[in-house]
């Protein structure tokens, strides 16, 4: 049977009602699920109410499931909306879940020492670790639904823009802000990090 | 080369280091790069920077998590250990 096929008849199951098929697909999707909410929001407890809200919606919704995208990306797309409603009201101002399109160029890098070359070790750290994950959790929130997505839960733009509900442009613009930001913001530490091996 | 240059490159640079920039491009920006040291220090570090997030670990819902998640649903019979 065909992955296609395979995900048609999980639909169906669960469109009957057919709990082994909530399980399964609770164990398919789930730790997704709840990654990318933990990396939206920052906060397990959080992160976990997600995840029982997406299964909750989706099961509920799930005769309005309309094969535009995969069983998969329409869950992230609901849990995405879940995460960004959670950050607005939090942050009123700051997040909006339709993710207007920002227009002007990059910014303009300011660090621009090149720390690539430090000792692998280095990297390997947990405070790099904890450098890193605290940069992913600062990015600004609509670079931060495309790059979880996108590199670190390995959607397709395609994929990615029907979760957000964007243009596959956007997802390429908006990704590649995000890495430019993560390289600006590690660049701080490394840099300092390089410079104190070069003095000692 | 001239800062609007290196404007101009920097929104081609994921395209570049990801493999998917066209010939034309890839050899206008190693030609730019060959001259320009900070913009080598961006690529080099921007290419570091996307090997670094791609080895972080992946967290996974605890099991305790998948329980209350299993219950929520009303699937308690069906939670495998």
């Amino acid at each position: 049977m065909s992955e296609v096929e395979t995900e048609r008849e999980m639909i169906e199951r669960l469109r009957a009602g057919d709990k082994s098929a909530c399980a399964q697909c609770v164990e398919q999707h789930a730790s997704g699920v709840y990654r990318l909410a933990l990396r939206m929001l920052g906060d397990d407890a959080e992160a976990e109410d997600v995840v029982q809200e997406t299964f909750l919606s989706a099961f509920k919704a799930i005769d309005s499931f309309e094969w535009r995208s995969g069983l998969k990306t329409w869950l992230y797309r609901i849990a995405t909306n879940a995460a960004l409603m959670r950050l607005r009201r939090k942050t009123p101002l700051a997040v909006s879940v339709e993710l207007p399109e920002e227009d002007g160029a990059e910014s303009v890098p300011t660090q621009l020492f090149d720390w690539c070359c430090l000792p692998e070790n280095e990297f390997a750290t947990s405070e790099a670790k904890t450098e890193l994950e605290a940069a992913i959790r600062d990015l600004p929130e609509k670079l931060r639904a495309v790059f979880v997505l996108r590199e670190l839960e390995g959607l397709s733009g395609e994929e990615t823009a029907q979760a957000l509900g964007v243009s596959i442009e956007n997802v390429k613009t908006r990704l590649h802000r995000a890495r430019l930001w993560l390289r600006e913001r590690l660049s701080g530490y490394f840099t300092e990090l390089a410079r104190s091996h070069e003095e000692g | 080369m001239d800062e609007h240059n290196c404007q101009h490159l920097l929104g081609e640079l994921s395209a570049y280091v990801e493999g998917e920039a066209s010939e034309a491009l890839c050899a206008e920006i190693r030609e730019h790069l060959a001259g320009c040291e900070n913009c080598r220090a961006v690529v080099d570090t921007l290419r570091k920077t996307i090997q670094l997030y791609h080895t972080l670990p992946q967290p996974d819902l605890s099991d305790g998590a998948r329980q209350r998640l299993y219950r929520t649903l009303n699937l308690e019979t069906l939670l495998k250990p």
